[in-house]
């Protein structure tokens, strides 16, 4: 887009996280597009409001459907989208602040529904376009500009959450290794499912997190980052718990599951009630 | 008894607590009624809860097509104290009241007889007959032939079961019994004239049903729903219904949830439709900004209650208006349909969806639940006749400009999945939806979201003795009961303009032209302020509301003699 669009004022700030994030998505419609011989055109990204969300307009090549549409309702507009045209793949872009803040209420109620569409989302821990507040993923104690004296909360764990309330496919990674990033995305599309890709992308400006991610060698301080181990079987949902509980942050496949879709479900009383309108109209026949 | 004229309508009432039969009482006179050719409304009014609480269901039975609930009762059936010492008031003249003698023991003189309709019901042979002992009773009251009641139950029991013909002879012996009961009474409340059958093919279906009827048979493909009175009846219906390839139905977790699956499923090219009550809209109020701003085909239905908050959940009022033409923050003013009656709501469940289509955005439709919930007999709708339109979304001219400025035309909308993309935006944004801040852009597509409503010009409207300075203009559900008493002030020789639309947003021409040249606009409506004499000054319109806020709609005759009084104060 921003090839062509001199009239679009957005832009990140250098280093931010979401550049990776965004060549991971570019490469992951492009890999599932060409292997499912859709067009470019039936992917539709559906973004939140924040920084992350400018997402729907930035990413390059030749364009998917977008929605930029209101704070926090990333997962109900999704959920039109997938559940109306199951042909299509619906991917949900959001922050923190607009996914597990304001939009929270949504993720029971659609993960309890399994509808086919995948959530990449981008956690700063802090509100970046509003300048710097504390979001559900800023740390307890962590001064930012609505939390002079230090965040009072406890710091939400998203990885739980979603667990706890059903999701059938979870990921964790960063955005440093966005061609990594990208293989996990296409699994999560291809997954019959709601997917979530929950990616540790750091705020340069607000909460630069790259180091305290990494860790350094020099000082001999480890990363919270950690590759989850090979022998993690992520069909077992107790062991993701156990995964997630360990605190830090897992890069990897953390638990996957099948339960039928939504449609999968609607389709099936399609197939032997289907009702005519001629029919429903002579119902009310005096 | 006295040889009386016969009469052209009766009110039936059925009064006592919720759970006792009042509904399937009021019912099963109208569809005995309509079965012979009578034209027939019913009415129920109760409190929000499931069992007890007091409750009535009413049903006029006319020789004609019938507007209102009327004024009077003609027969009152009361099955408690409670209901007696509440609606005895309501009794007309010449009516009769059944009290249930086990229950209730009136007070003061008047045309009254009680009935054990238990007992009676069990002589029958049949204890769950007493409904029945009572139909027989009124039917005698007012003359009704037995035997289209008699037809009535066997119609409605025959459902292939063992004990069917078991029942259906018990019910008739109950009914006989209670024909007895009225005869040895003496009192009777006339009869009808004869009805005069329509000549066309008739459905009895409520205001709920009819538009999610309507919706259905205009190609509606989505519908996402959260529970609430008095919309729920349209969720459950398109639950039921609404089952078909390539068809959504959902109840989701919130009427915010609601509005943005819509938004999400008209975007991506199907006719989408939520229906909720005035909580609802509150809470989808962001939610219709972002369907007007980024330009998303869908239809809002919200079947008004009493309000603010939880107000009167089960009761009558017309006090949405200004949160339906104006829910959103910002430069908003959405189209609004407003059925005047149940045959209306069908065509206004296809216009509705169809009218999304059109101008690429969110319309409002406007019930309530008096509407909602009654039923009548209405002209079957012919399907070969109604339309199924759907957005332009031909890509193959302007590429993907999709915001283009209004040049009387509207730029083409595409769908997933053709060949071009765009992003639909709820920030400003330029032709191909993307963010901008520039003064050009917001001029530019402020001014086409405004200019698009002109493309919604077929709503029907109607205009009666427009020569007269003052005139008449009810909406929604008050039409009915207005245009009863409109016809009341003309017989008596008042000189008065009959004006009514079923689009509030925007008015026909014809409408506003006529609305220019009057002196005075009265408009009843069910609520304190006035809200569409309000919208009507806004326009430089002269009109006045004569209101009620009750929680009840408006009595005919009561209702004249406001118009009429208001006339006097204002001194036209």
């Amino acid at each position: 887009m921003s090839d062509r669009n001199s009239e679009y004022d957005f832009k990140w700030c250098p280093g931010c996280g979401d550049f990776g994030v965004k060549r991971a998505l570019e490469q992951a419609i492009g890999t599932y597009t060409e292997e499912f011989e859709i067009p470019r055109t039936s992917n539709v990204i559906v973004a939140g409001i924040g920084c992350s969300g400018n997402m729907v307009h930035l990413v390059d090549g030749e364009q998917p459907f977008g929605i930029h549409g209101i704070h926090g309702r990333t997962l109900p507009i999704a959920f039109g989208v997938a559940t109306s045209r199951p042909d299509l793949n619906t991917i949900v872009v959001a922050g923190d602040g607009d996914f597990l803040s304001i939009g929270a209420e949504h993720i029971p109620s659609v993960a309890s529904r399994n509808p086919n569409m995948t959530c990449v989302i981008m956690d700063n821990g802090v509100y970046g376009l509003t300048k710097g507040q504390s979001s559900p993923t800023s740390t307890t104690g962590q001064v930012t500009t609505s939390t002079p004296f230090g965040k009072m909360e406890s710091q939400m764990k998203p990885l739980e959450l979603y667990l706890s309330y059903g999701v059938s496919f979870i990921a964790s990674h960063y955005s440093s290794k966005p061609k990594v990033l990208a293989d996990f995305i296409v699994e999560g599309m291809k997954h019959p499912g709601l997917s979530i890709i929950h990616v540790q992308s750091p705020c340069t400006t607000y909460n630069n997190t790259y180091d305290i991610l990494r860790g350094s060698k020099k000082d001999n301080i480890p990363g919270t980052a950690f590759i989850v181990d090979e022998d993690h079987d992520p069909s077992d949902y107790n062991a993701a718990v156990e995964l997630t509980k360990k605190g830090g942050v897992p890069l990897g496949l953390i638990y996957k599951n099948q339960p039928p879709t939504i449609n999968d479900l609607q389709n099936k009383i399609i197939k032997d009630k289907s009702k005519k309108v001629e029919d429903i109209l002579s119902s009310y026949s005096i | 008894m006295t040889q009386k004229l016969k009469s052209k309508d009766f009110v039936i009432r059925f009064a006592g607590e919720g759970g006792q039969g009042l509904v399937t009482s009021a019912d099963a006179m109208a569809r005995a009624a309509t079965g012979t050719g009578f034209y027939c409304q019913t009415f129920s009014t109760f409190p929000s809860q499931i069992m007890g609480g007091p409750a009535s269901s009413q049903v006029r039975i006319s020789t004609t097509p019938v507007l209102s609930n009327g004024d009077a009762v003609d027969v009152l059936v009361v099955l408690n104290q409670y209901a007696f010492d509440n609606h005895i008031d309501d009794l007309s003249e010449n009516g009769v009241c059944i009290y249930n003698a086990q229950d209730c023991e009136p007070t003061g003189k008047g045309n009254y007889f009680g009935i054990n309709a238990d007992e009676l019901a069990k002589e029958s042979g049949n204890t769950r007959a007493a409904n029945m002992v009572i139909l027989g009773a009124v039917a005698n009251l007012i003359d009704f032939k037995i035997s289209s009641i008699e037809d009535f139950v066997r119609d409605r029991f025959s459902r292939g079961r063992e004990n069917d013909d078991q029942i259906i002879d018990s019910n008739i012996i109950a009914i006989g019994l209670g024909v007895e009961v009225a005869k040895k009474s003496g009192f009777s409340v006339g009869s009808l004239d004869d009805p005069i059958p329509p000549d066309y093919e008739q459905i009895m279906i409520t205001g709920n049903a009819a538009l999610s009827l309507g919706a259905v048979s205009a190609g509606l493909d989505s519908y996402y729903g959260y529970p609430i009175s008095p919309a729920t009846t349209i969720l459950v219906w398109m639950e039921q219904n609404l089952i078909n390839k390539d068809k959504f139905v959902f109840q989701v977790a919130s009427e915010i949830e609601a509005i943005n699956n819509i938004v999400g499923a008209g975007f991506s090219g199907k006719k989408a439709m939520t229906a909720t009550a005035g909580p609802g809209i509150a809470l989808m109020s962001e939610g219709l900004g972002l369907a007007w701003m980024a330009e998303i085909p869908c239809v809002v239905v919200d079947i008004q209650r009493g309000g603010p908050a939880t107000g009167l959940p089960t009761k009558s009022e017309q006090s949405d208006l200004f949160a339906c033409m104006f829910p959103a923050h910002g430069d908003v003013r959405l189209p609004v349909l407003a059925p005047g009656s149940v045959e209306e709501c069908f065509y206004v469940g296809e216009l509705s969806v169809n009218w999304a289509e059109r101008y690429q955005g969110p319309v409002m439709v406007m019930g309530e639940f008096s509407l909602a919930e009654r039923s009548e007999n209405i002209k079957k709708p012919e399907l070969s006749k109604v339309l199924d339109e759907r957005r332009n979304s031909d890509t193959g001219t302007n590429g993907f400009k999709r915001y283009q400025s209004w040049d009387g035309k509207l730029s083409p909308m595409p769908i997933p999945g053709q060949d071009v993309a765009y992003v639909a935006n709820g920030s400003e944004h330029d032709e191909i939806g993307d963010t901008t801040h520039l003064p050009k852009h917001h001029i530019r597509l402020t001014e086409r979201r405004f200019a698009k409503l002109s493309l919604l010009n077929d709503a029907p409207f109607e205009i009666i003795n427009p020569n007269s300075d003052i005139a008449i203009m009810p909406w929604g559900s008050s039409k009915g009961v207005t245009r009863e008493a409109y016809q009341k002030l003309v017989d008596k020789g008042e000189n008065l303009a009959w004006l009514y639309s079923v689009s509030l947003n925007p008015l026909p021409k014809e409408i506003i032209d006529e609305l220019k040249k009057k002196k005075i606009v009265i408009v009843p409506e069910l609520n304190y302020q006035g809200q569409w004499s309000s919208i009507l000054r806004m326009e430089g319109i002269n009109a006045v509301s004569v209101t009620q806020y009750t929680g009840m709609p408006f009595k005919p005759t009561d209702l004249s003699e406001k118009i009429l009084s208001k006339i006097k104060e204002i001194g036209v």
